[in-house]
């Protein structure tokens, strides 16, 4: 019998998660919906001590043998804890936002933390992962969360058409992973990263590149990168907003990171056979999300095109296919968190009179004077993801192009650059809305008071001093977190 | 010997009972010959040294889904004689897929044995355990070496419950449960009133 004390002291944050889930899910049953307030501050007490077992790893740059669980199924390396801290943050966000939301159509119910904090569970995993079956499990974990909380709102029609969408083309997308994993397999003899790497280094079988390729195919529609990005504006717009926030920062990671340990570990020795596919992908997802935002009215669906415009612009970083570009996603990854959590958490303070959410562009006209505080952000929001320089989204943009540049490809650089600017017009419109427009006045003149409100002010202002010029004191400090789970990505043993 | 009588046994019993299956006229009868064909593939795995698939035939196969699609045979109502009409107007289609997917395996199959499609080798770790039954060794890896994704794979059931129960389950109020205290509590004194109607006033209660 083999011991297996250490793999399990290094899979603690699934084993606290794993427990904390249950129990949580007996509270709920016992003590119903009334609990739900009780159950969501326990599992972002869980998040934030998961937080504080993934620090230690990230910040002493572990990598390595001792560091890998399960006969390589599982790596607690720096790179999957930088990736976790990401999560567990966006998984903390989209705990807090949820009671005001769900409270005001009377739907927060006790689930909502529980599939949350197994979500996160899933991505843990994901992340983590150096074999395909750990993969698969920990998407498939993820996924099914993510299906039952795009349709949370079972009463309202488009909640149950996302959940629906979602369902069926993610099911579509797991099985074409699934389908190149079977290919993988077959043609290396073995699903672990390492191995298959070994076995594929050379000339590349058709079976095997087939294999590859429906891989990153489903991949890429995990990640919702162009030709797969359908399904993103839709569920985006019907899931209720907590929920998108979530969909919006967590499982991107989550995805984002896996890929990168696909095509970097398992397929790194063929890097020639998937940069092309990459390269290609990137730009389209660049172009596909600029002019696809253009024409929206509903600001949830904008933020979705916005967040495949992002996805293409991380994927530069994925193309250079070198450790600097690794380190640049990384970055990126960490400011589009931030200022996907920021846009997302002012969607949720706009509201009318009643109450009701207001998503609608047009409604927010002249919000600089009924709401200017709200205004500023939103301002702030856009123009850094748009990457306009004093805000910190230039920089993780600025990272991912010299990392492009320095792999000498100044070609696939220079078109995202200039197709950043169409981007920019969309991000610019709202901004003239919101500041220049006549006041529509639909958006409440003062917010309510309370402590959810709080939260939501106080979450508003931390993501948005994140992307403020002030970000910039933060470049060394996360660069070289960046390089420390870069360098454990790129660790051969 | 008697392994190929055996062989022939199973198999003949399969193709026979798998066609019964399409020609009855009965749905309840395709169900039953479904059933006999799952025994008879299960033997077939049992003589080719897969006893574990062979229970899982048995046990899942025919404990759990024929028996399902038995309830479902009786419970729904379907018309079967439309169904068969389809059946013969897609005939042709059907056989044109079947003679693709025989065409696919033939080339795979061909070019395998020509050696021009080379396979990967199993590194071996899930290799049956030397001297034990395929069943121990199976065991021993799930429980083993893939005791993490065994259990992680657990979570995604429990996962897929709850959201059953979240998208589906509704609290029912317009429904009058039985509250068997408040019953025994009742005495006759507080079921039972005396009144003294007076002529042309009616009663209140």
């Amino acid at each position: 019998m083999t011991d297996f004390s250490q793999s399990l002291a290094l899979i603690a944050a699934e084993e606290l998660l794993t427990v904390v889930g249950l129990v949580l899910l007996l509270c709920a049953a016992w003590m119903g919906d009334k609990a739900s307030r009780m159950i969501s501050i326990v599992a972002v007490a869980a998040l934030v001590a998961c937080a504080f077992i993934a620090a230690p790893a990230l910040c002493g740059g572990l990598m390595g043998p001792e560091r890998v669980a399960f006969m390589g199924q599982y790596t607690a390396d720096a790179f999957a804890a930088f990736a976790k801290l990401l999560i567990y943050a966006s998984g903390i966000a989209s705990l807090i936002v949820a009671p005001r939301f769900f409270g005001q159509v009377g739907a927060m119910r006790a689930e909502y933390p529980i599939l949350i904090l197994f979500a996160v569970l899933g991505m843990n995993m994901m992340v983590s992962a150096t074999d395909f079956l750990t993969l698969y499990i920990g998407l498939e974990l993820n996924s099914l969360a993510a299906y039952v909380l795009a349709s949370f709102l079972r009463n309202d029609e488009r909640s149950a058409e996302a959940g629906l969408k979602y369902f069926v083309l993610g099911a579509l997308a797991s099985g074409i992973i699934l389908f190149g994993m079977s290919l993988t397999y077959g043609f290396t003899g073995s699903t672990n990263f390492t191995a298959v790497a070994l076995a594929m280094d050379g000339t590349l079988a058709t079976g095997a590149l087939f294999g590859l390729i429906f891989v990153l195919a489903g991949l890429a529609f995990k990640i919702s990168a162009v030709p797969f990005h359908m399904w993103t504006p839709d569920v985006y717009e019907g899931a209720p907003t907590p929920v998108t926030t979530f969909f919006a920062t967590a499982p991107k990671v989550a995805a984002l990171a896996l890929t990168m340990r696909v095509a970097l570990g398992a397929f790194g020795t063929q890097v020639d056979a998937w940069q092309q596919i990459v390269i290609f992908v990137s730009l389209a997802s660049i172009v596909v999300g600029a002019l696809g935002a253009i024409g929206q009215s509903n600001i949830k669906r904008l933020l979705a095109y916005s967040s495949i415009n992002n996805v293409g612009f991380l994927l530069i970083g994925l193309a250079a296919a070198t450790q600097e570009g690794a380190s640049a996603m990384l970055v990126y990854l960490a400011i589009y968190v931030a200022m996907s959590v920021a846009g997302f958490v002012v969607v949720l303070m706009l509201r009318d009179a009643e109450g009701r959410p207001v998503e609608v562009i047009a409604d927010m006209a002249g919000l600089s004077r009924t709401r200017p505080a709200l205004a500023w952000a939103l301002a702030a929001v856009m123009f850094s993801l748009a990457g306009i320089p004093p805000l910190f989204g230039f920089w993780g943009k600025f990272v991912v192009f010299q990392a492009a540049v320095n792999a000498d490809l100044i070609a696939l650089a220079a078109i995202g650059i200039a197709a950043s600017v169409i981007g920019a017009f969309y991000y610019l419109k709202v901004v003239k809305i919101v500041f220049f427009d006549e006041p529509a006045n639909v958006v409440a003149e003062s917010g309510e008071s309370g402590v959810d409100a709080l939260a939501h002010k106080v979450m508003l202002l931390i993501a948005c001093l994140f992307i403020s010029p002030l970000g910039y004191l933060l470049t060394p400090w996360l660069g070289e977190l960046a390089d420390k789970a870069a360098a454990a990505l790129y660790f051969v043993g | 010997m008697i392994h190929i009588i055996a062989f022939y046994l199973f198999a003949v019993l399969l193709i026979a009972s798998a066609v019964l299956v399409i020609m009855s006229r009965n749905p309840v009868h395709s169900v039953l010959w479904l059933i006999l064909a799952f025994f008879n593939a299960a033997g077939l795995m049992v003589l080719v040294g897969a006893e574990f698939i062979a229970m899982l035939l048995v046990i899942v196969y025919v404990g759990a889904v024929a028996v399902l699609f038995l309830f479902v045979v009786m419970m729904l109502d379907i018309d079967f004689a439309e169904l068969r009409a389809g059946f013969v107007k897609n005939f042709p289609l059907g056989i044109l897929l079947a003679v693709v997917l025989l065409a696919e395996l033939v080339l795979g199959f061909g070019a395998y044995r020509a050696g021009t499609l080379k396979l990967g080798e199993a590194d071996g770790t899930a290799a049956t355990i030397a001297g034990r039954s395929n069943i121990e060794s199976i065991g021993a890896l799930l429980y083993g070496e893939y005791l993490f994704l065994f259990e992680a794979a657990g979570l995604v059931l429990l996962v897929a419950m709850i959201g059953a129960i979240v998208l589906t389950h509704r609290e029912r109020t317009d429904t009058r449960g039985q509250n068997v205290s408040k019953q025994n509590k009742r005495r006759a004194e507080d079921a039972t009133v005396n009144v003294k109607p007076e002529v042309g006033k009616g009663v209140t209660l």
